[in-house]
């Protein structure tokens, strides 16, 4: 209970100190905050990118393109041919019309109406055996069997590109966990900072709490409060630039995403990943303030 | 209550400020501390709490040898002695009431306790009509009772002051050795360095001279 009364006292004193030089505060605040709101957008990002790419098929396909003119016998001599090469699992002929139909129920609707002719050619779409599929080189080799082909005028690699994006979201997260360690300890060293000045300038109220029998901890206490307050402030401001980021750029990504035909809304941070940051805010914060307090006390002795 | 067995106080490079001072002080006693200014009575009184350590020899208060006190002890050292420092070491930045309560605070006294016995020690100081002043605008003969109400509101058994009369008016100075004497008589043992003997009758003289007991 007495613990629970120092912590109380400690904290309405470390409130006291914020609020009596508002301007500091608010600037360090700003300061960490900045310093969060980096990799904690980037990781809200790479959660609606990680979530988007689960959707999409991680096997590898191949699609072949016949000719515009080529008849559909010629087509489904083709995937037979196909189907039994080595490495293919399966095939499948997409017919020209299907292929107009659909773009006709799609948003191009209005440009394909105006055509005279269907502009679709026939199309196998090949799935590489498993044996296969994760040797780009094998699938590689595949495509470029199939563009030897007289029959066959385009060979397309289908999901290579999903592949890339994986790739590209796995480097981005070690990226941006390598720029979160980095500003954690950029907000680490503004609370270290912010505290040493307070140290500096309380340093007789230290020096007279100690001659009068305050323990280390009595004395580190309004500071580590300090420290973890300025911290949580800083998740604060984070928190609101992330969210000020995402109501600003959420219909422009969701249009460019749209283009390629995906839908990626972002969302502001859940109550779960709110709180993470808050917390790991506040804890920076603190741990900032014990190490400035470390050093301050030794440095006393 | 407190025994000094054969201390020496050196400071670097050569400086003696105590040489082999033996001497004790029951409880309950009023004893000040005499001599001229470098005498080495504030080094005498700072071994107390251990703020400065003997080079050699040993202080025992209540036969704990506080020189050989660990950083962790010392806090519950300090918190059983009552401490006016010659420069009195305020919190200009804090209330009078917020001077008061901090010993308290430290000690961990519940609010409401602390605030009633900061109050009573500030009505013995006469100083409770000031509560919420800064202590910038007391006199100095404020302050100086100031820093004895901080001193007292704990209610320690042992009350240490250095030289608590210094830089006082006549009449101030006397009002402010009245408080001691006051003390004495409900069984505080107090120990002062003082450069003005009459102005504590009542007390044992403790004379040093260049560092050594008279």
């Amino acid at each position: 209970m007495r613990w629970l009364g120092a912590h109380w006292n400690a904290l309405r004193l470390a409130l006291r100190r914020l609020a009596a030089a508002p301007l500091n505060t608010l600037l360090a605040a700003l300061g960490i905050g900045i310093a969060l709101a980096l990799p904690a957008g980037g990781a809200l990002l790479l959660n609606h990118v990680t979530a988007m790419t689960q959707g999409m098929p991680a096997t590898p396909q191949l699609t072949a393109f016949l000719a515009v003119d080529a008849e559909r016998k010629t087509a489904l001599a083709a995937a037979t041919r196909i189907r039994n090469l080595p490495g293919v699992a399966r095939t499948q002929l997409l017919a020209r019309e299907d292929t107009l139909a659909r773009m006709k129920s799609g948003a191009l609707a209005d440009a394909i109406g105006v055509l005279p002719n269907n502009p679709f050619p026939d199309a196998i779409v090949v799935t590489p055996a498993d044996s296969i599929n994760e040797v780009p080189a094998a699938i590689e080799q595949l495509a470029a069997t199939l563009r030897q082909w007289k029959e066959i005028e385009h060979v397309q690699v289908d999901a290579d590109w999903a592949r890339r994006l994986a790739a590209f979201v796995r480097l981005a997260r070690t990226a941006l966990l390598l720029l979160a360690a980095l500003l954690g300890v950029g907000l680490v060293a503004i609370t270290f900072g912010t505290i040493r000045l307070q140290l500096l300038t309380r340093r007789a109220e230290v020096e007279v709490s100690r001659l009068l029998g305050a323990t280390d901890g009595f004395i580190r206490r309004p500071f580590l409060w300090h420290g973890a307050l300025l911290g949580w402030l800083g998740g604060i401001a984070a928190w609101l630039i992330v969210a000020a980021a995402i109501l600003w750029l959420r219909l422009p990504l969701a249009e460019l995403a749209q283009l390629y035909g995906f839908d990626l809304l972002l969302a502001l941070p859940d109550a779960a990943a709110s709180a993470a940051l808050l917390a790991g805010a506040a804890l920076l914060g603190w741990l900032g303030a014990l190490l400035s307090m470390r050093q301050f006390l030794r440095g006393m002795e | 209550m407190i025994r000094f067995d054969r201390v020496t106080k050196r400071y670097p490079p050569d400086i003696t400020a105590l040489a082999d001072v033996s001497a004790e002080i029951g409880a309950g006693e009023l004893v000040a501390v005499l001599g001229h200014s470098g005498a080495g009575k504030s080094t005498l009184l700072k071994l107390i709490p251990a703020i400065e350590r003997p080079t050699s020899g040993s202080v025992l208060v209540n036969g704990q040898n506080v020189g050989a006190l660990g950083r962790k002890a010392l806090p519950y050292l300090r918190r059983n002695i009552g401490l006016v420092f010659q420069d009195q070491k305020l919190l200009f930045d804090r209330s009078v009431l917020a001077n008061v309560l901090l010993p308290l605070e430290i000690a961990g006294f519940a609010p409401k306790e602390a605030k009633r016995r900061a109050e009573a020690a500030l009505d013995k100081a006469g100083l409770l009509a000031r509560a919420r002043a800064l202590p910038v605008a007391l006199s100095g003969g404020e302050q100086q009772r100031l820093a004895i109400a901080r001193a007292v509101a704990h209610r320690p058994a042992l009350l240490l002051a250095d030289e608590p009369t210094a830089y006082l008016d006549a009449d101030t100075a006397r009002d402010v050795a009245n408080i001691f004497t006051e003390f004495h008589r409900v069984g505080v043992t107090v120990l002062l360095a003082t450069y003005d003997a009459g102005l504590f009758p009542a007390a044992r003289p403790l004379r040093l001279d260049h560092g050594r007991l008279a």
